[in-house]
């Protein structure tokens, strides 16, 4: 029953993972929420974070920059280089940290997204590929966020297993 | 070939599979020999083995011969790494889809009310 409407793979063959889920609302308006930034700024930072966007241009070569928030005020800022649009079936984009000026953090790859929206009766199913370009770049970023001192303790790992079942 | 193998591919390998899945979970309690990890298992002991040679492979189980007796243990650091990252994505996405739920509920209910 957990997992009916959620769905989280990753791809051992192409560094990737595909993230699946159902909503309980038309194409339409779940469209509308990942791609208007003031309805983007209400969801899209996982709890206790927020989200805030400093700029959205929404179209192919534009982009949307934002930052997450945590409680304390660090913000943690973000670029999503939007390549292709097709409203509302739709989106490519490369995901790449930033700094709050909008500039790409040297070094760190971007990653490319594939994200897609599709009628189930009167529901919607979004569908998120995130690819990175090679082994080590998805190395790297695993590496970022393993020093910015994402906790990892093996108490955790029944909950993974079970989530991998 | 790539001998310094770093990444984290044969990791999501290694734990595509249940027996495997299995195995270190039985390791997350403490080290055991490869005749002990195979016991639950209705499974000829070289298949069990190439099971536990791809966990080696990953680097998320080092073995060591006693005697007679091949010892298992978990690499606990590798594993902590991979478990990181992919409960960190996943509660990401969940607790995200979770929000937007809300939301969603909120846009469509104002909809009708107004």
């Amino acid at each position: 029953m957990t997992n009916a409407h959620f769905e989280f793979v990753a791809d051992t063959e192409n560094n990737s993972m595909t993230v699946r889920r159902l909503f309980a609302a038309p194409r339409q308006l779940v469209w509308d929420c990942y791609t208007k930034p003031e309805l983007l700024d209400r969801w899209y930072a996982p709890k206790p974070l927020t989200a805030k966007t400093k700029t959205m241009d929404f179209r192919p070569g534009g982009h949307w920059h934002f930052a997450m928030i945590t409680p304390d005020g660090q913000e943690y800022w973000s670029r999503l280089d939007y390549q292709t649009i097709s409203p509302i079936d739709g989106y490519t984009g490369l995901d790449g940290f930033s700094d709050a000026d909008g500039g790409l953090v040297e070094g760190m790859p971007q990653s490319q997204q594939e994200v897609s929206f599709l009628d189930e009766g009167q529901h919607t199913r979004v569908v998120s590929q995130v690819q990175y370009g090679s082994r080590e770049a998805l190395q790297q970023v695993i590496d970022m966020g393993v020093e910015a001192g994402i906790a990892s303790t093996l108490d955790r790992l029944d909950a993974l297993l079970a989530e991998l079942a | 070939m790539d001998n310094y193998q770093t990444s984290l591919d044969p990791v999501f390998h290694a734990l595509s599979d249940a027996t495997r899945r299995a195995v270190v979970q039985r390791l997350t309690q403490g080290e055991a020999s490869v005749s002990q990890l195979a016991e639950p298992f209705d499974m000829a002991l070289p298949s069990f083995m190439k099971h536990i040679q791809v966990l080696e492979g990953a680097g998320l189980v080092t073995t060591q011969k006693q005697g007679r007796v091949r010892q298992c243990r978990l690499e606990a650091e590798r594993l902590a790494a991979v478990e990181a990252w992919f409960s960190e994505q996943r509660r990401t996405w969940q607790s995200r889809f979770e929000q937007l739920d809300s939301l969603l509920t909120q846009l469509q209910s104002g909809d009708r009310d107004d």
